[in-house]
């Protein structure tokens, strides 16, 4: 991520955001690359909606600017920006087959017929509904609803597309096939997709950009990589996967306190006895024998997940921890808990 | 649903519709000659006489004329309403609805204090120097009162219609480049079309047959079918005819909507019905 501005499709800058008294968004500063693949991520209410209806100009920050290419397009009705949305719940007009669904767009800029006709067939092919022009709207599944949608949006070649949820409707297979065709589409037709969900699994997945949101601030912004394995805060930690998440203090560089007793690790830079929140991901915790371990604890329940065992452990000192790995140890078992420095990550713990 | 639920409303219409149809049709299609009752096409023969079909035409034009009005009238008002929020839309639906309270005849009796020869329009020319107006006893006349009495029976199925359209339709049509007039055209309208034809058949319906209306602000000059029929039945005494009569309209209105439904399923594509 080169600060380099030719790049920076979208950009929304300070952008603030209430309805009435309510605040929805604060303080969003977030850019856009052409090509890129970012995705809003954050529980429900947390202004990733909003967000994406700010950059589709179906609503007015109420303080910030947002451009496109550089250019202010902060009065630009939706009509004049050169973005088009994949709607939740599709949206699709119902008075319309799937063919004029799809030509909506090309026939309000006023495109020839010849053209048009290639276009939707070309469109429709694309999203695997060739042959399906004259079928009504509300005669297809939630999958097909799905894909006119994204045709419809896609046909008139837009600088961006916004999916809000897009595959929030569909059952579990589907949204897994869906997230791949997605992406390969998007590689394909090289178009920067601007993506909302609340599904951290499907963030992670498709981005190459994710930015975490909640209470209608970003949280943080990076690689699904960063995200996940060097979380800025507990919110972060918390959403993205499971986590062990307690609070410590930093003793000083490379040696920090949790659970009653102090570890070794590789973060630094915090004040002498700075309060921190400690992460631990699940699948980094190991379950050796209890008598050569520092954290003790019993195995309170345990769950079958298919690749591994979820295991609770009740540790000596209150805090439950979450272990994942491949061996089950029974309910009831005397454990203990061991945890590589390295896969210790400490975090500045979030004021108020 | 039980099927039993349903019996009350079948004993109903056993009583109060097809007993009463299938004695108008036995009326229409009989006549007395020596006093016997047999079967005879007279009264139909006699019903598309000349006068009579005049009477029917001028129903017809009357009626389609409030009709259209009402749809002017109507579809705005429905539009505005639909799009307000909160207690605004709540006191525009209740004005809306304050006349319909009131009795039908009383609301068409207000009507003649309004337009009569010494009524408040005509004194109100009067003080202002200008010269009085016929305003009562007109064609006119009669269409002002079925416009006034029926044009909520349009505004209601349209604004129903109307905001059961789901805002993201709307944006939808925004985000595919459509300003207000193609968002108006391609989406709104169309959606909002089986409001329409509920509006304009139940504002058509009692319109083409509504008697009361051309009897008080026509003051029975020009005959319309509903008055036709009435002087047939009350004042005549003549139930074969005015069976018969009944029997032409009847077929008249089901051509006419079958007509309408017909050219608006075309539209909709056949989604919408």
């Amino acid at each position: 991520m080169t600060e380099n501005n030719d790049n920076k499709l979208i950009e929304l800058r300070n952008v603030h955001k209430s309805f009435g008294k309510t605040v929805v968004l604060t303080d969003i500063s977030l850019y856009v690359k052409k090509n890129e693949f970012v995705t809003l991520l954050g529980p429900s209410g947390c202004g990733k909606t909003t967000t994406l209806r700010i950059i589709g100009g179906f609503e007015r920050p109420t303080r910030g600017d947002i451009s496109f290419d550089g250019k202010s397009v902060l009065n630009l009705p939706p009509y004049q920006r050169h973005v088009n949305t994949v709607f939740q719940k599709y949206a699709l007009f119902p008075n319309m087959n799937v063919f004029e669904n799809v030509a909506f767009g090309l026939k309000i800029r006023g495109r020839q017929s010849a053209e048009i006709n290639e276009k939707v067939k070309a469109m429709l092919k694309l999203v695997k509904l060739d042959g399906y022009d004259k079928r009504t709207v509300l005669s297809l599944s939630g999958g097909q609803q799905q894909r006119v949608a994204i045709a419809r949006a896609l046909v008139n070649e837009p600088e961006a597309l916004l999916l809000d949820e897009p595959l929030g409707a569909l059952d579990l297979k589907l949204r897994k096939e869906m997230q791949i065709e997605l992406k390969n589409m998007q590689v394909k037709l090289g178009i920067t997709f601007v993506y909302v969900t609340h599904d951290q699994e499907e963030a992670l997945a498709m981005s190459d950009t994710v930015a975490v949101m909640n209470n209608g601030e970003i949280q943080q912004i990076g690689a699904p990589e960063d995200i996940y394995n060097e979380p800025k805060n507990a919110f972060v930690a918390g959403f993205i996967g499971e986590s062990n998440i307690m609070g410590g203090v930093m003793r000083e560089d490379y040696v920090v306190s949790f659970g009653g007793d102090t570890f070794k690790c590789v973060d630094k830079g915090f004040e002498k006895n700075e309060d921190v929140d400690v992460v631990i991901r699940p699948e980094d915790v190991d379950l050796i024998d209890a008598k050569e371990a520092r954290i003790k604890g019993v195995i309170k329940n345990v769950t079958f997940k298919g690749v591994h065992y979820e295991m609770r452990v009740q540790a000596e000192n209150d805090y439950v921890w979450t272990v994942q790995n491949t061996v089950m140890s029974p309910v009831g078992a005397a454990v203990g808990i061991r945890v590589e420095p390295d896969l210790i990550h400490v975090m500045r713990r979030a004021a108020g | 649903m039980k099927r039993s639920a349903a019996y009350p409303y079948l004993a109903w219409l056993a009583v109060f519709t097809i007993i009463p149809l299938i004695l108008v049709l036995y009326y229409a299609f009989t006549s007395v000659s020596d006093g016997a009752v047999k079967f005879s096409p007279d009264n139909f023969v006699r019903a598309f006489e000349p006068m009579y079909l005049i009477v029917m035409w001028r129903s017809f034009v009357l009626a389609l004329a409030a009709t259209a009005i009402c749809f002017l009238i109507g579809y705005p008002a429905a539009y505005i309403l639909a799009r307000k929020v909160g207690e605004k839309k709540s006191t525009l639906l209740f004005l809306l609805l304050v006349p319909m309270w009131m009795n039908f005849l009383l609301r068409t009796y207000s009507w003649l204090t309004i337009l009569e020869r010494n009524g408040i329009i005509n004194n109100a020319l009067f003080a202002l120097g200008l010269p009085k107006m016929d305003l009562l006893y007109t064609r006119e006349a009669v269409v002002l009162g079925m416009v006034y009495n029926f044009l909520s029976f349009m505004i209601l199925p349209i604004y129903t219609a109307l905001s059961k359209i789901d805002a993201s339709l709307i944006e939808a049509a925004q985000d595919l480049g459509a300003g207000k007039m193609n968002v108006f055209f391609r989406v709104i309208f169309p959606l909002s079309l089986p409001g329409v034809v509920s509006g304009v058949t139940m504002v058509f319906l009692p319109a083409i047959t509504t008697f009361v209306i051309p009897n008080l602000l026509g003051g029975g000059k020009d005959a319309l079918i509903g008055s036709l029929i009435e002087q047939q039945f009350l004042r005549v005494g003549d139930w074969r005819f005015g069976s018969a009569v009944s029997v032409v309209i009847m077929g008249l209105i089901v051509i006419a909507m079958s007509l309408f439904y017909a050219v608006d399923s075309d539209e909709g594509e056949g989604g919408l019905f």
